[in-house]
């Protein structure tokens, strides 16, 4: 068992980071997926990961999600711990129902959309707000209407997914995870199913997110130009660790460790 | 006696079997529909004791004969203090047999909804039940209509059996004519083109007809 008194009840000072990793560990049985993990991201930031296949960049995102349970360390999101909950005057393992008012923060896109196919794009949009926010369907409509419209896709709004194409799902799936106005959102390999002509429609969007809006957003995409263009910080993954990170400009031009330059010229050579 | 003469002799008592035939198929089926998703749910519950008792539930009504449940049911639990009515014992007896294979298959049509959708309802802090209601179970329902159609004819030749604890429904009917008359191929036979008919042109266009509007519901049609 870890000491957890070691770790505080929140966050707090000036420079509380919107999500902060402390000492963060995951592992399926014997595998160890992620070891020790430290990652803070700031309010309004914009971080993306990058590294190979099975170096536990997906895993990052799906423990942020709760999608997860990690193994030892602490999550916190705006200053407050997601993964444990204070109860006596120290952190234990949180509760459904503290993960679900934290949960409440973050919002996730995944690689292969997950729209529900029984509602339509407006329907997939307008469910959570009503649900889980218990806003009006007036409200929760004139919501999802302007997001679909943000996202381009307020004309096929009456249309169920079967209808549209990946491109244009993906699309309504960011619009759907903005309809309950988290404050991280988490994208994953959100462009790799696409066919190569709609990836650029999707990556638009996510440009403009990121130009207009205050969101703090963590990304794994394989997109190095994009990755480049639009993030605030790379950090690139190996084994389960962070290997090197820094600002897109300095890690793709001037990579410091042998690994970030393997992988980086091996992805060239993919292009 | 020409078979048009047995017909309007006994075709009353033909037409009043048919009737509560009916009757007892479409209680057994609302039996079998309820106890099917109450025990389906219950065996993928993460409560050790409600996924027991679903479990010994489908075990029991699915390992032993709907005839010995039936006798069970109607002739035994009375020893126990419960006493049902032949009838209500009757489509019960039917209902929880049939629930129980049901409750598979609403067990295996939850299952193989893609995980992505559960993660992406919880990604939306739908609450479990939020989940449950309006992601996986409406997606469920289209995945099992179709083996709910061939369980639901089943079903229905499976009521024939609550003719032997005397409820009057077509097969007691057609039994009672028989030993009167002892004309066997008209009574059976009428028997067989009845129930042949109940299946054929009525439940099986009825759940065709469910198929395609649950799908059109669900954009896929
Ligand atoms: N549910 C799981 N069970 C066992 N191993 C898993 C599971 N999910 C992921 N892994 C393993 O964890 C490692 C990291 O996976 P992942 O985070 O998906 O990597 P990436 O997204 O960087 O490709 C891989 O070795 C993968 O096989
Ligand atoms: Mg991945």
């Amino acid at each position: 068992m870890e000491d957890m008194s070691e770790y505080p009840l929140e966050l707090s000072g000036d420079n509380v980071p919107m999500v902060r990793f402390m000492n963060v560990t995951k592992s399926y049985g014997e595998l160890v997926v992620l070891d020790k993990l430290d990652l803070d991201i700031a309010a309004g930031e914009m971080v993306t990961v990058i590294g190979p296949s099975g170096s536990g960049k997906t895993t990052v995102l799906r423990m942020l999600m709760t999608l997860e349970t990690i193994n030892g360390g602490v999550i916190c999101v705006d200053g407050q711990p997601l993964t444990h909950m204070p109860k006596g005057g120290v952190l234990v393992p949180a509760d459904a129902r503290h993960l679900r008012k934290i949960r409440a923060s973050i919002g996730m896109c995944f690689q292969h959309f997950n729209l529900f196919p029984h509602m339509t794009a407006l329907q997939n949009c307008m469910e959570g707000p009503v649900q889980v926010l218990g806003l009006s369907k007036q409200a929760a409509r004139e919501r999802s209407e302007e997001l679909l419209d943000l996202v381009g896709m307020i004309d096929k709004k009456d249309q169920h997914p079967s209808r549209l194409s990946g491109g244009q799902q993906q699309r309504v799936a960011i619009a759907r995870a903005l309809a309950m106005r988290p404050k991280v959102m988490l994208f994953d390999e959100v462009t790799s199913a696409l066919d190569p002509e709609v990836i650029g429609e999707v990556t638009n969007v996510i440009r403009k997110l990121v130009s207009e809006h205050n969101l703090t957003m963590l990304m794994v995409t394989h997109q190095m130009g994009f990755a480049r263009d639009i993030s605030d910080r790379i950090c690139f993954f190996f084994g389960g660790r962070i290997e090197e990170q820094g600002p897109p400009d300095e890690l793709f031009a001037n990579p410091q460790r042998d690994r970030t330059r393997q992988f980086l010229s091996a992805v060239k050579e993919a292009v | 006696m020409s078979y048009w003469e047995f017909l309007q002799t006994y075709g009353v008592r033909i037409l009043d079997g048919t009737a509560v035939t009916g009757i007892q198929f479409l209680f057994a089926s609302a039996v079998a529909i309820a106890v099917a998703l109450i025990a389906g749910l219950g065996k993928l519950s993460s409560n050790l004791l409600i996924r027991s008792i679903a479990i010994t539930y489908i075990e029991i009504f699915r390992g032993t004969s709907l005839l010995v449940q039936l006798y069970w049911i109607f002739f035994v639990l009375p020893l126990f203090g419960i006493t049902l009515p032949k009838f209500a014992a009757g489509f019960l007896s039917v209902g929880m047999n049939v629930g129980a294979y049901g409750a598979e298959l609403v067990r295996g049509a939850i299952q193989s909804v893609p995980k992505g959708q559960w993660e992406a309802a919880l990604a939306l802090n739908m609450s479990p039940a939020q989940r449950m209601r309006r992601v996986i179970l409406p997606q469920a329902f289209l995945l099992m209509l179709p083996p709910w159609g061939n369980l639901i004819i089943e079903l229905l030749k499976g009521t024939a059996l609550v003719s032997l604890i005397s409820v009057a429904d077509l097969m007691f009917q057609s039994k009672q004519i028989n030993a009167s008359t002892y004309l066997s191929a008209q009574s059976f036979g009428t028997a067989l083109i009845v129930y042949y008919i109940l299946a054929r042109f009525l439940v099986t266009p009825f759940m065709r007809w469910l198929e395609r509007v649950m799908a059109r519901r669900l954009g896929r049609g």
